[in-house]
């Protein structure tokens, strides 16, 4: 009945072929994938204690993708994300606090409680928060890779879609300005299989997303999206080639939605074997048996860093549940540039 | 005969911002090689380069997307919208997306979309409309739409300057019919300030774009029959100068407000509810609205003539309200 069983078996790079992540890359990769995990399971508890307001869209088992890519960019490119990535907003360095403040709605959040979930930007570092509007954020990326340009700098810009956005008309419309302005821009597709509860076969009939840049004229690459070392990889070249002025990239990640939609969905549409069958593919443990293998870390570090990453949590609850609530009057103020802060991407 | 017109106006105020400020850049369909489909980007391309007086593909959403993007990193957009009334294709980009950037994130989006707009042409349902009214109804966008050539030049250059999204709502009746004396050099026209085109002191006739015209016109024929019209231009439509137009009520009393966009839950309706609340024991007499009928534009001449505002129909709101 999965649609997904008749689409060719995702790619699965030999655990050794990665080229030359450093020690330090692979340690990053490990650290904010791990920390992604730790939120996701922390942002779930807090949810059904009611401490988070309106809707949860976990990214839980998308921390490979989201990691992996993020990293791959450097300071003076620009960050797109979308809703499950919680995971790109933590390898570009988003603090804790705000994250947890946001979903909570306080006044220390970056919008000051004015929008809610992973909307969160952040113009120092380089990161625009998007909106709900699926779709929306393709053509502002390549603007700004195009303002780049006429700046005399090369910036690579990064967003995301699900399989559900690529059938939305700003799929096309960006991905075929960015390849006849030849800037360097990047989609990455979280392939995770399921649109809410629509399977791919109901989306798209191609064999892979992927193969869709040929239409445009541009690379396409499909990886393993639960493999961080691939795609942490996969994301280099293509971050290179646009560097090169070899022009935009379509970056399919293949992965599985875990759990619901948001949390309040119970997914009863998705085929057990098929979470069975990804569980196996689970991207922390997989880093992590990689890690150990390679010898990068031992066991001891594993608990080490569990204790670590726990703490940075704790610390980042406590703030965001002291954080005041805004004042009500705070919603009559910020609609124009006037009021102030009127920042800019740098 | 004054000597420049109303398109011309706006080209030379581009011009000029391109000059002083090279983080002015020009996108949209055709505007390039070409000139764009009205002229008014002809001749950039030679002095600015294709780089900065970009031809994009066709696909008004991205094209102001991008406009979003490029004003976030640095630059202050100019997109054109070959007629005003292919927005409705960057409808989401706007009112979701670039209306909200500072409100929710606090970055400045210096965007400038020119929207060739109106009827009078016989350019159809799809060639004629004044789209204002959605966005005037959205948080975060200025609206901008000159009646004169000298507000024109000074309007685009004033919108330009703004750290906000400002729709630029350029009257294609009048780019070639509308002429002024315009001085030499620099001059922007702040937004959010109207303008008393004509004082008088029976009734006030509050309109924008290619109304204030009419209404002038309108001034004359009432002034024969000794009505004494106040004109107001709005010139800007968000952030609106109230002020100028409740000062205006107070002292004639009677009001009349005309616009080309449709006139359900049109911007008049906006007006005349401000009135209300903030003028009513001054009012002699109803507010009375002239906008277009709540159709689609017609495409054949007396249809579309039936279909509009005119000098005569607001001459005739005028005298009724005058009387009342
Ligand atoms: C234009 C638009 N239509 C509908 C929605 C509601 N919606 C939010 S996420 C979603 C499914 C998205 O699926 P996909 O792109 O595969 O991303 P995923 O949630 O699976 O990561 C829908 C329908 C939306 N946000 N935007
Ligand atoms: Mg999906």
């Amino acid at each position: 009945m999965a649609s997904t069983t008749e689409k060719p078996p995702i790619l699965d790079i030999p655990d050794e072929d990665y080229g030359d992540i450093s020690t330090a890359t692979m340690l990053d990769l490990y650290y904010y994938i791990r920390l992604a995990r730790e939120m996701e399971l922390r942002l779930i508890n807090l949810f059904k204690q009611n401490k988070v307001v309106g809707g949860l869209y976990p990214g839980y088992a998308h921390e490979a993708t989201t990691v992996g890519t993020a990293l791959a960019l450097g300071d003076d490119d620009v960050l797109l994300p979308l809703h499950r990535d919680l995971g790109a907003q933590l390898a570009r360095r988003q603090p804790l606090k705000y994250i947890f403040a946001q979903y909570m709605g306080k006044v220390d959040s970056p919008t000051r409680g004015k929008d809610g979930n992973v909307h969160l930007a952040n113009p120092e570092l380089n990161i625009v928060g998007c909106i709900s509007h699926i779709g929306a954020m393709f053509p502002v990326a390549v603007g700004i890779s195009y303002a780049g340009r006429l700046l005399g700098k090369t910036v690579v810009t990064m967003t995301y879609t699900g399989d559900g956005g690529t059938s939305i008309g700003e799929f096309h419309e960006a991905l075929n300005f960015a390849a006849v302005l030849n800037v360097p821009f990047i989609l990455v597709v979280e392939n995770n299989q399921f649109a809410y509860s629509t399977p791919t076969n109901q989306q798209y009939k191609v064999k892979r997303i992927a193969d869709r840049a040929a239409a445009y004229g541009i690379a396409g690459e499909q990886v393993d999206g639960n493999n961080a070392m691939a795609v942490y990889a996969a994301t280099r070249r293509a971050v290179e080639r646009g560097r090169r002025g070899e022009g935009p990239t379509l970056l399919e990640c293949m992965t599985m939605r875990m759990m619901g939609h948001s949390v309040h969905d119970p997914a009863g549409y998705v085929p057990r074997e098929l979470l069975e069958e990804w569980k196996a593919k689970d991207p922390v443990a997989r880093i992590e048996r990689y890690l150990l293998r390679k010898r990068v870390l031992t066991p001891a570090d594993v608990k080490d860093w569990t204790a670590r990453l726990q703490r940075e949590v704790d610390e980042a609850v406590e703030f965001a549940e002291n954080s005041p609530l805004p004042q009500a009057e705070d919603a009559a103020r910020g609609v124009w540039a006037e009021e102030g802060p009127a920042k800019s991407l740098h | 005969m004054p000597t420049t017109t109303y398109i011309d106006a706006i080209s030379e105020g581009l011009r000029e911002e391109m000059r002083r400020d090279s983080t002015v850049v020009c996108l949209g369909e055709d505007i390039g090689v070409y000139g764009g489909a009205f002229k008014v980007t002809d001749g950039f391309i030679e002095e600015f380069g294709a780089a900065r007086v970009l031809d994009t593909p066709l696909a008004e959403s991205s094209i102001v997307g991008m406009a979003i993007g490029m004003a976030l990193r640095g630059l202050r957009p100019v997109a054109e919208m070959q007629f005003a009334d292919f927005i409705s294709m960057a409808f989401n980009q706007l009112v979701n997306n670039a209306g909200t950037l500072h409100y929710r994130f606090g970055f400045k989006v210096p965007m400038v979309v020119r929207c060739p707009s109106g009827g009078g042409i016989h350019g159809g349902p799809f060639h004629s409309t004044n789209p204002e009214g959605f966005f005037f109804h959205s948080p975060g966008l200025k609206i901008v739409a000159p009646s004169t050539a000298y507000d024109a030049k000074g309007l685009i250059k004033g919108a330009i300057r703004d750290d906000n999204p400002v729709l630029f709502m350029e009257h294609k009746f009048l780019y070639r019919r509308v002429r002024d004396d315009i001085p030499e050099g620099d001059f922007a026209v702040p937004l959010g300030q109207a303008l008393v085109r004509r004082p008088g002191k029976d009734v006030t006739l509050v309109g924008y774009g290619s109304t204030t015209g009419m209404s002038l016109e309108a001034a004359k024929i009432l002034a024969e029959e000794g009505i004494d019209a106040e004109v107001v231009d709005l010139r800007t439509l968000v952030p609106m100068d109230l002020e100028t137009v409740i000062a205006s009520v107070k002292k004639t009393n009677r009001v009349v407000i005309t616009h080309e966009d449709r006139r359900r839950g049109g911007i008049g309706a906006e007006i005349s509810a401000e009135i209300s609340e903030n003028a009513v024991d001054y009012l002699d007499a109803p507010v009375v609205r002239v906008a277009a009928l709540d159709t689609p534009v017609p495409f054949s001449p007396p249809l579309e003539e039936y279909f509009l505002p005119s000098a005569a129909k607001i001459a005739t709101a005028a005298r009724r309200v005058a009387r009342y």
